[in-house]
């Protein structure tokens, strides 16, 4: 395949998984009683679009699944079927079953066919019982044409509207690659006539070294009850390639028909019978992350491309001035050369933060998945959930935005799961039969806040702290905040093992979303309240690319300690520092004494001081743990880019990254999750 | 003095550039290429001269916390941060001082895991070299140092000998293996 052919399927799917995303969305939306024909409408243009891209580019097998989705939308879009809740959720699953195979059509790697046949023939199930009563125009049509076209039709009118029934012994002759009808599409069309039986006779089959994969061994038998003649019959089995034996079993002008045709094959014995065709749950949210993980294009509104050039423009005049100023006079302006530079810092800065702006995207594209969510989770535990979702506009770096779906689908499932009680439950505490499940985002300085949360049962508190008092994580006689107390679930361990039964899962996995957020420099808060509800706070930097730090010296290397860690920085007065048998180092800071680690010891660096005294300590925390780090001294607070280790060397334990000073030199970023986390692991040694 | 190799071996470079592109497509059914000759100790080596990216004078880089010593950190190469290895002590040679003729010679190389760049120190950098691809010779087995599994082979140029580096595999060893998880320290 050449290059070029590469970028437009890229095109292609990028374009066709927002679209899907977008149908999806539609779908969600449709109301089974009042359907808007908008909507529809727009759902059938996706399938549309999409079948003619695949079609363009020879992805068969979506352009075929398409099709026959795009039949059954054509039908609803004339009203000539009615828009039910089973057709939408077949359609959401029509949708999850495209995307699956447009991700494996992208991978390169083959296409599950056992789903993707199963929904198709849902599919046509579908189109086959829609309610379109006798017309003589589609007996006509069934009769005539043994096309594709009697996919469309119906009961026909008939002359003796006597039931009969007929069974039809099937076996497909000849190879599978020829062309010809695949059988499920004969049972289908034999459906469409009336009440069907299938049994598939699996009993020719040779055993696996053996078989010949272009023979189709099985046979069925089919079993119809219908008040057509056997003309009509004959008809659908004169197009199968097969071996057919009609014989009318049942009452009537029973002519018994034995009606061998001898004809050619048919194509792989795509199974009819409807597995396994329930996707879990999650399936909308697994997918979706498996389709932005893999996207590492951007697209960026022009707006922001020209606020880009406006600030490059003014960047090139700024500079033109100043190489004028300095050329010129003799002595060069002093002033007003600084003057200059100062204008261009502030273009500079501008354009940072347009750069900035370009990798920011709306949340909307991680919010999305959940109407999805809800809508399956709430279906599947009989919960009636109302989601509402704020701030949707809301920008988040492209980054952090690829990080934070997992733990917001989780937070969004312990809501459903666990906050929110049954209808029944609600009403007996006198709330709304249907749950809110809320999802908030907006921008509060220099950081984005994410809520997730609901009006269900909140957190049973006195469990939890019973709990942990058992655990060990309180002490039998501390006493902790309500808020302190609901914050206990998200200590690691917490969860794993046996919880009471009515947290169960609350708290299960909760310190790995934490420490995601952490990852991405953020912190998690809960707040609840019995019987009104819980929620997570999750506050967000804005972007990942700068950080604002606080630069430190150690043994001649400068390093930077973000910001957010920090708690406070002290200088040391004799005597707080403790040396404590079996742990180290301890500090009294606030009342706790906290484990002290020296970076140099971590790092192996020759420090210029050893003596406590004459050096600097910062508290830093993570986990809820304090830890002090000792440091030679204090340089000054400054915001740093954020520069990946790994793109020419490795991950460094301890260190989360690099930046570049203001001198040139490489300083590193430390990473205080890893450096609390050695330090307990130290400390347990 | 080092600015004056290395304008010369700059000078020498425009034409091993426009080889690039035949080079790059015959790159299995190589009969000849040029090399890059550094020295270490008495000792000549050679990389790729494709790969060399850029030779700069040694200018003092930021040190990694549970490197091996060999690791001497990692430079800002125009806002990419790339790491430096000591050649003399990736390969057991004694320490030297740096001096003014000290190079580190930066190379780029294309791996699965993208491109990755890293700079080499070497005590300084002397010739552009063809050599023949028949003119290879095998390592002699020294009895299981392990440096030589990064040497591709030796050739033979005129009077000396040249030790041709096996890049993927220092990338492999030394830049792209999981580190040790115990930090340095750590008692």
């Amino acid at each position: 395949m050449t290059l070029e052919m590469d970028q437009f399927h890229s095109g292609f799917f990028e374009e066709a998984f927002e679209s899907l995303d977008a149908m999806e969305t539609a779908l969600l939306q449709l109301d089974p009683g009042a359907p808007n024909a908008e909507a529809i409408n727009s759902i059938f243009r996706v399938a549309h679009s999409i079948k003619g891209g695949s079609g363009m580019f020879s992805f068969t097998e979506v352009a075929s699944f398409t099709h026959t989705l795009e039949t059954l939308l054509d039908e609803l879009r004339a009203g000539r079927m009615p828009v039910t809740r089973p057709t939408i959720d077949l359609l959401l699953k029509s949708t999850d079953v495209l995307r699956g195979m447009l991700q494996a059509t992208q991978r390169k790697s083959p296409v599950d066919q056992q789903t993707v046949a199963d929904i198709q023939f849902d599919l046509e199930q579908m189109l086959a019982k829609r309610p379109s009563a006798a017309d003589t125009a589609a007996a006509v049509q069934v009769a005539s044409a043994p096309t594709n076209t009697s996919l469309s039709s119906a009961k026909p009118e008939s002359l003796r509207p006597k039931q009969m029934t007929w069974t039809i012994e099937f076996r497909p002759t000849a190879r599978l690659p020829e062309p010809g009808a695949d059988p499920s599409r004969v049972f289908c069309e034999l459906a469409e006539l009336g009440t069907m039986a299938l049994v598939a006779h699996a009993d020719k089959l040779p055993a696996f070294a053996d078989l010949d994969p272009e023979v189709c061994y099985l046979t069925w038998t089919i079993t119809l009850t219908t008040e057509l003649t056997s003309e009509a019959i004959q008809n659908i089995l004169n197009w199968a390639e097969a071996d057919c034996q009609l014989r009318a079993e049942e009452p009537a002008s029973s002519r018994p028909d034995p009606a061998p045709i001898a004809s050619n094959p048919p194509p792989p014995p795509s199974p009819p019978p409807a597995t396994n065709l329930t996707p879990t749950g999650d399936a909308g949210g697994n997918s979706a992350k498996a389709a932005t993980a893999d996207s590492n294009s951007i697209r960026v509104a022009t707006e922001k491309l020209d606020e880009l050039m406006n600030t490059v423009g003014e960047i090139v005049i700024a500079q033109s001035m100043l190489m004028q100023l300095v050329d010129g006079a003799e002595p060069p302006p002093v002033d007003r050369i600084r003057a200059g530079l100062i204008h261009l810092e502030r273009n500079v800065r501008e354009l940072q933060e347009s750069v900035m702006r370009v990798r920011m995207l709306p949340i909307r594209s991680a919010f999305s998945r959940f109407p999805r969510l809800v809508h399956d989770l709430s279906a599947r535990l009989n919960k009636q959930i109302e989601l509402k979702m704020t701030g949707e506009q809301t920008e988040l770096d492209k980054k952090v935005l690829e990080k934070i779906g997992d733990p917001l689908v989780h937070l969004v499932r312990n809501s459903i799961d666990h906050g929110i009680e049954l209808p029944e439950t609600r009403i007996a505490a006198g709330k709304s039969a249907v749950g809110t499940l809320f999802l908030n985002a907006y921008q509060l300085g220099g950081s984005i806040v994410i809520e997730v949360g609901d009006d269900g049962a909140g957190l049973n508190l006195e469990r939890i702290l019973s709990k942990a008092r058992a655990k060990g994580l309180v002490g039998p006689n501390d006493f902790l905040s309500d808020e302190a107390v609901a914050n206990l679930i998200f200590q690691p361990g917490f969860s794993t093992t046996e919880v009471t039964t009515e947290l169960s899962g609350r708290g299960v996995g909760m310190d790995v979303v934490r420490r995601n957020i952490e990852e991405l420099g953020g912190t998690v808060e809960l707040r609840t309240e019995v019987g009104k509800g819980s929620s997570v706070v999750i506050t967000l930097p804005l972007t990942l690319a700068i950080v604002d730090g606080l630069s430190v010296a150690v043994g001649g290397e400068v390093y930077i300690v973000p910001l957010v860690a920090i708690i406070a920085s002290l200088q040391f007065k004799r005597g707080v520092a403790r040396q404590l048998a079996g742990v180290g180092e301890v500090l009294l800071f606030r009342g706790d004494y906290i484990p002290i680690i020296r970076l140099h010891d971590a790092f192996n660096l020759e420090p210029r001081c050893h003596d406590l005294d004459l050096g600097s300590v910062m508290v830093v925390e993570c986990d809820g743990r304090k830890v002090g780090l000792f440091v030679d001294e204090l340089l000054g607070q400054q915001q740093v880019v954020v520069k990946s280790m790994e793109t020419n060397y490795r991950r460094i334990e301890g260190v989360s990254g690099a930046t570049i000073l203001g001198d040139g030199s490489v300083a590193l970023i430390l990473d205080i999750p890893g450096l609390v986390r050695y330090a307990a692991e130290r400390n347990a040694a | 003095m080092p600015h004056e190799i290395i304008q010369k071996l700059y000078r020498g470079m425009p034409t091993v550039n426009s080889n690039r592109s035949t080079m790059a497509t015959n790159d299995s059914a190589e009969t000849s290429h040029q090399v890059l000759t550094f020295c270490l100790g008495s000792e000549t080596y050679a990389v790729d001269i494709l790969l060399v990216q850029e030779i700069r004078g040694w200018a003092p880089v930021t040190r990694l916390p549970q490197a091996p010593i060999y690791m001497l950190g990692m430079l800002n190469l125009r806002g990419s941060i790339v790491p430096v290895i000591d050649l003399r002590v990736r390969f057991g040679l004694e320490q030297a001082p740096f001096t003014p003729l000290t190079v580190i010679v930066v190379l780029a190389v294309h791996t699965a895991s993208g491109r990755r760049e890293f700079g080499l120190v070497v005590d300084s950098v002397s010739d552009v070299v063809d050599i023949d691809a028949a003119e290879l010779k095998e390592t002699p087995s020294l009895g299981g140092k392990a440096s030589v599994e990064l040497i591709k082979g030796l050739a033979a140029v005129a009077d000396r000998m040249l030790i041709l580096l096996n890049v993927d595999e220092l990338i492999r060893r030394d830049l792209e293996q999981a580190q040790a998880p115990a930090m340095a320290g750590a008692a």
